[in-house]
């Protein structure tokens, strides 16, 4: 039977077939672990006298809580401090593999991982972070999980899963240039809403994911979840091969030509049925922005705040309900301080953000980069307050340094940071104050995700460096 | 995982409906590293700090375990903390006409059983314990039923988490009676498929760490605005 690249996976890892619409029993290749979501897990192994199933099959890093400057300094922050000391001395306790604060491959989670090479094509991958969906990007499994599925998942390595239902987005067409895997996304996310992909797992296809490089295909994958997806799969081919290649944990030798023969059955069957297609053509598609308080709420950039029948006209044709999405509407507006029919090219920003597992990869530096080394040739100064620049992880720190790009950041006015999670969810000090305005390239524009009160615009990288450059939002072409 | 067959205890009518995860335990304690007995002391924090005669402050509901309450009950987030909070305090079982689904899953895992009564038996319980002075019930897990006084009432459960606390089996016990095949997984997986250990990298490198003023330059304190 015809079966898709997620039925192919999902049947590779069943341990136990779920009788009567029970669920299955999955084998997990990977769990990634953290600070945040690991210390009550651990707490209850122990407590139960339990051990780590496969420490081989587990790692962890230090990414929410920890500081991005003056690293080596004691971290001042109470809870944040107990919370790595609580994860070193599990670490240490159940013997696993962890990447501290200072480690040149500590990072964020969803960055540190692919960066070492272990996550491969038909993998089943978990953490207890909803942005785990960034390894499909691989033609991986990868989901967010809850504590108590933590802690199942180090007792047992396995994990009790319904199998999701399946829905292909095709983006289709040549991205024209200046347009980016973030644009695309943030599109797919207001085509379908925050909920359009609830109970299914996504595989992406079409020309132009097939054209983007690894980085901008896990920026895509990562913001599955944004559209209510947990899974966001993609075929690998050559482009994923050659990514994993060099990599400390790629196969070698035989097992690599044995891994290449299996990767390459990993594809969705001619006749394999999806319960649901969704086709975006890209051919016209500008850079996208969002004017409001939750990821569907964007606009292309050369738009304005939508009107009240503009958020009609779009509900009718996207099928979404009306009533919901009018609710939404006026709430962001309020908490954005907008009036419909606000140009977004007018909107003033305080903060630049460039980082997360959205955007905090070598590509997405290099792509500020470029257009911040223009602007420092031309003597164009920063025009927004701040602007923090925070690599994935300190192998993309120390490869945009080996680049020089840190100088050209410097330069510009921009702070170079260390690695981590920072502003994007403001666990650290990294956070904007109450009314400050951000355009960030992180995943979530909620109320009060950077900082209480404080205002989110999620942009692409190349945005961002031009917005910088302006003040207010700004395409790279008008700022050069 | 505790068993629970026939349980004997306080009982607390909580006589209010749509008690969400928030009012039970605020999300402020979700940073917790440590679950120790602390979670306990944070149920229904705000409520009882605040409402002098709300029922876990009143001396004759001391050291309930059983809590009474009305519909809708842990409606909201799906933090585990809510379940955590409850069990931490010392509550076995919950009985209600209406709980939230998330919750009544994260229950089952937990040990705490969610008994689903009809509402006007959960009043008459609410009116057994306002005018007797035993504030003990009891809950048959084996008979589906609640013994107050000389008064029965039945409860629906799901099969599952019943089977589950009847034997006092929790997700991880249940999962490893399928132990063998997970073994057999394990010996059939590839060699390709990575392993963290032995631990590979791209060899030491040291990452500098400048100093940067981590304070928003619009803050007040600040000076700007």
């Amino acid at each position: 039977m015809a079966r898709t690249l997620f039925q192919k996976v999902w049947d590779d890892h069943i341990v136990k077939k779920g009788e009567n619409g029970a669920p299955d029993l999955i084998y997990v290749d990977l769990q990634l672990l953290h600070e945040v979501t690991s210390p009550i897990a651990f707490e209850s192994l122990r407590n139960a006298g339990r051990r780590v199933r496969r420490t081989d099959l587990s790692i962890i890093t230090e990414d929410h809580n920890t500081p991005t400057c003056d690293i080596y300094s004691p971290i001042k922050d109470d809870i944040s401090r107990l919370q790595l000391e609580t994860v070193r001395s599990n670490a240490k306790e159940f013997g696993m593999r962890i990447h501290s604060l200072g480690d040149p491959d500590n990072g964020v989670v969803h960055a540190f991982a692919p960066n070492l090479g272990l996550i491969h094509p038909g993998m089943t991958v978990v953490c207890g972070d909803s942005h785990t969906a960034t390894h499909g990007a691989f033609g991986a499994i990868a989901f967010g999980i809850g504590t108590s599925e933590v802690e199942h998942v180090l007792a047992t390595q396995t994990i009790w899963q319904s199998p999701l239902k399946n829905m292909r987005v095709e983006f289709k067409g040549k991205l024209p240039e200046g347009v980016t895997a973030k644009d695309m996304i943030l599109k797919l996310i207001s085509k379908i809403g925050t909920g359009g992909g609830q109970g299914y797992a996504i595989e992406f296809s079409g020309e132009a994911i097939e054209s983007l490089s690894m980085e901008g295909r896990m920026s895509i994958s990562n913001m599955t979840i944004e559209a209510g997806a947990r899974v966001g799969i993609m075929r690998p081919d050559e482009t994923t091969f050659e990514y994993i290649k060099s990599r400390p944990h790629a196969p070698q030798g035989q097992d690599w030509d044995d891994a290449m023969q299996y990767w390459s059955t990993l594809f969705s069957d001619d006749g394999a049925v999806f319960d649901k297609e969704v086709v975006i053509d890209v051919s016209t598609l500008e850079p996208f922005v969002t004017w409001g308080t939750n990821p569907g709420q964007g606009v292309s950039i050369k738009g304005s705040v939508p009107t009240r029948e503009e958020i009609i006209a779009e509900a009718k044709a996207e099928g979404l309900n009306e009533e919901v999405q009018l609710q939404a509407w006026e709430r962001a507006l309020k908490y954005m301080d907008f009036t419909p029919g606000k140009r977004m090219k007018d909107v003033e920003i305080d903060t630049v953000f460039i980082g997360s597992c959205t955007n905090g990869r070598i590509e997405d530096l290099r792509a500020a980069a470029d257009i911040l080394r223009r602007a420092n040739e031309l003597g164009k100064k920063m025009q927004v307050k701040r602007m923090l620049i925070v690599p994935g992880d300190g192998r993309i720190r120390l490869q945009a340094e080996a680049e020089g790009l840190d100088k050209v950041f410097k330069e510009f006015g921009a702070q170079w940071r260390n690695a981590g999670c920072s502003m994007c969810l403001g666990m650290n000090a990294d956070r904007i104050a109450p009314g400050e305005r951000s355009a960030s390239t992180s995943n979530r524009n909620f109320e009060s995700r950077q900082g209480k009160y404080g205002r989110t615009h999620l942009v692409s990288p190349k945005i961002a460096a031009a917005t910088a450059i302006a003040g207010h939002i700004a395409e790279p072409e008008e700022v050069l | 995982m505790q068993k629970i067959v026939v349980h004997e205890g306080i009982a607390a009518p909580l006589k209010r409906s749509n008690v969400d995860t928030d009012q039970i335990i605020s999300a402020l304690y979700m940073k917790a590293v440590t679950r120790g007995n602390g979670f306990g002391d944070y149920l229904f924090e705000y409520i009882r700090k605040n409402e002098p005669d709300f029922v876990l402050n009143l001396p004759e509901y001391q050291g309930a375990s059983v809590l009474v309450a009305g519909p809708d009950f842990a409606t909201g987030s799906s933090r585990e903390h809510a379940v955590w909070a409850l069990v931490d305090y010392g509550f076995r079982v919950i009985l209600s006409s209406r709980f939230a689904d998330i919750f009544r899953g994260n229950s089952g895992k937990q040990g705490l059983l969610t008994a689903q009564l009809e509402q006007h038996d959960i009043e008459r319980i609410w009116e057994y314990l306002d005018n007797s002075a035993d504030k003990s019930i009891v809950v048959d897990l084996e008979k589906q039923e609640v013994r107050f006084g000389d008064n029965v009432a039945p409860f629906q459960v799901d099969p599952y988490i019943r089977y589950r606390l009847l034997n006092g089996l929790d997700d991880i016990d249940i999962t490893l009676q399928s132990e063998d095949l997970i073994k057999e997984f394990e010996s059939k997986r590839p060699s390709f498929k990575p392993k963290t250990l032995p631990a590979k990298t791209s060899g030491d490198a040291k990452v500098e760490s400048e100093h940067y003023d981590t304070r928003s330059p619009i803050d007040p304190s600040v000076g700007i605005m």
